[in-house]
């Protein structure tokens, strides 16, 4: 049951960068955006695929669903070769790029969607049905009549996703698919694709910028940084790979001095006299519950909070251990 | 297949559409788009009727100026011009936004084609239709017409089937051309420039009187480019004139040949070009 929906073997691409130099000659730059990717996603996993601008997120996707050659290594996806078998993978695929879209920006939503319907070969009632699903689902009932280039960021952005949807790939890769949505429409899409995965069994890859998305969606993380993988594994994982710490914030019921004798914790600052307090500490080394004890044999607790590690800064830690 | 006999069959409910209704459905709805913009689509017919027009004055002052031009008068040029233009304005309003493949480049429109399961030349093919083009395909149907009723021609059998295959051969060879260009784009940045002066120096070439070219010129729209074999000599042929040094009648025969050859060429540039595609940025 466990096929591997996407498969990498030492996947490469190199671009050629000409820059001019002198009059006739031309410098010939070869930039490597992909290194040596081998990674394996199982079926109905969702793995998010995190890393910085330019890191080769995009060059990665794009050869997954045959848009570009690779300069080595194999892939395969859904089984398919992407390069020799792109139309029958385009059956099981739906991508969603932020920046492209997939609609027709002079026809109404409604139109798009039937020619997409018709472009995968959906039958007429299959089609209808499954519309009528993604409509009530992404909530777009009031906009189907509206063109394309009429529309909200918000209501494209659903409408490209289940433009992407209509034909119920087995995978779907989204890129940067929240980049721009206010919260709610961004939550409203979180629900519904792990709706989507829930009925369906839906694969989902996505690379984004948003560490909410990932926190959200996803049980694994790659980080790819300069085109190599620098992590796969679970979200805490990457967390406890890089030592990132929690910071716990202590209301206390009266001033006291500052807490820097707690141990294995980091005094990070008072406020009001020492009235509040927050202190760092790692989940490796120590538990929050030890952390309170020791507080709470120093001074009476009358409230607290912890902050879980910033994703953010997690990855940024990623590529300077790797620099 | 029993697909294409039974075209009701496939607005059934349980039945998955043809092959074929996805092409129908993107153009279908291209033709109601253009239709809706009534007086944008009038116009646009309007302005290319005139180029057409234009085109055919241009013919008409050189040939006001001089009785002949490389032994054919106005009549005779008027028969080149009308199977060259006809042809030239069908490939253009089917095939004639390949020409936009430097926008889909730049803009990484290619790559939602890439994302369908239908050939991606197909897809770029059958993603517009210029309809206005019609108006310009009656300019040069109506001169032909015109060449074809005052000139003098032995009608037979063997000239009917001739001219029939040399306007859809030459509709085939201007149909390469565009494609082939759209292929080069893939290599070029804004590389529009210089195949416009094949694509379009192609279309003024094959309107020309090939006799009075310069060798390396009968070379590169005589074969490599096949225009003089797509008007200009299958005309000689039909007004029972001598062909020049290069280029004998009886090449007017071998217009399906030299369609044949620039597809090969233009499948084989846009082949290239898919593979050598380096996504467009983001």
């Amino acid at each position: 049951m466990n096929e591997a929906v996407i498969a990498t073997r030492g996947l490469t691409r190199d671009f050629v960068r000409r820059t001019r130099s002198g009059r006739l000659l031309r410098d010939r730059t070869v930039v490597r955006a992909v290194d040596e990717l081998t990674v394996t996603i199982s079926a109905g996993e969702s793995v998010g695929y995190i890393g910085a601008n330019g890191a080769g997120k995009s060059t990665t996707i794009k050869m997954l669903v045959g848009i570009l050659v690779p300069t080595a290594g194999e892939v395969r996806t859904c089984g398919l070769d992407p390069l020799r078998q792109r139309r029958q993978l385009a059956h099981e695929v739906g991508v969603v790029f932020g920046q492209r879209s997939q609609l027709w920006w002079d026809l109404p939503v409604r139109e798009s969607f039937s020619i997409l319907a018709a472009i995968h070969r959906l039958a007429r009632a299959r089609a209808r049905e499954r519309e009528a699903e993604l409509v009530e689902h992404l909530e777009m009932a009031d906009y189907l009549d509206t063109p394309g280039r009429q529309l909200s960021l918000g209501q494209r952005m659903r409408a490209e996703v289940a433009a992407a949807l209509l034909h119920t790939p087995r995978l779907v890769i989204l890129d940067e698919p929240t980049i721009g949505l206010d919260v709610l429409s961004k939550q409203r899409l979180r629900d519904f694709l792990l709706a989507e995965r829930r009925v369906h069994g839906t694969t989902l890859l996505l690379t984004t910028h948003d560490m909410g998305d990932i926190e959200r969606l996803c049980d694994r993380v790659l980080v790819v940084d300069h085109g190599r993988l620098a992590y796969q594994g679970s979200l805490d994982g990457l967390a406890r790979t890089v030592g990132a710490e929690r910071v716990l914030t202590v209301d206390l019921a009266e001033p006291v001095a500052d807490l820097t004798d707690v141990p294995r914790t980091r005094h990070l600052g008072s406020e009001g006299n020492g009235i509040r307090q927050r202190l760092a500490f790692d989940a490796e080394a120590t538990t929050a519950g030890s952390v309170l004890a020791e507080v709470g044999r120093r001074a009476e607790i009358r409230d607290l909070t912890i902050e879980e590690p910033d994703i953010e800064d997690v990855v940024r830690r990623i590529y300077q251990s790797q620099r | 297949m029993a697909e294409s006999l039974a075209p009701a069959l496939d607005q059934g409910a349980g039945m998955p559409p043809t092959r074929l209704a996805a092409y129908r459905a993107v153009l279908s709805s291209r033709i109601r788009a253009q239709r809706s913009y009534r007086a944008n689509f009038y116009t646009d017919l309007a302005g290319s009727f005139l180029i057409g027009f234009i085109e055919l004055a241009e013919v008409w002052i050189l040939f006001h100026n001089v009785h002949a031009l490389g032994g054919l008068t106005f009549r005779n040029i008027l028969l080149v011009f009308g199977i060259a233009d006809l042809a030239f304005s069908v490939a253009q309003m089917v095939f004639g936004h390949v020409d936009r493949m430097p926008t889909f480049l730049r803009a990484g429109t290619l790559d939602v084609f890439y994302l369908r399961p239908q050939p991606v030349l197909l897809q770029v093919i059958t993603s517009e239709i210029g309809l206005r083009r019609l108006a310009r395909a009656l300019v040069g149907l109506g001169s032909l017409a015109v060449g074809l009723s005052l000139n003098q021609i032995h009608w037979s059998w063997a000239n009917a089937v001739l001219l029939l295959v040399t306007i859809l051969s030459a509709t085939a060879v201007h149909s390469a051309m565009l494609v082939w260009a759209g292929g080069v784009q893939f290599f070029l940045v804004n590389g529009a420039e210089m195949t416009n002066a094949f694509v379009y120096g192609g279309r003024y070439a094959a309107t020309q009187v090939a006799s009075v070219w310069s060798a390396p010129l009968k070379v590169l729209f005589g074969f490599v480019f096949p225009m003089a074999v797509t008007a200009y000599v299958p005309a000689l042929h039909l007004l029972g004139l001598p062909g020049p040094a290069w280029l004998p009648t009886w090449l007017a025969w071998w217009t399906p040949v030299f369609a044949l050859w620039m597809w090969g060429l233009a499948l084989f540039t846009w082949r290239q070009g898919i593979r050598h595609y380096q996504g467009g940025g983001g």
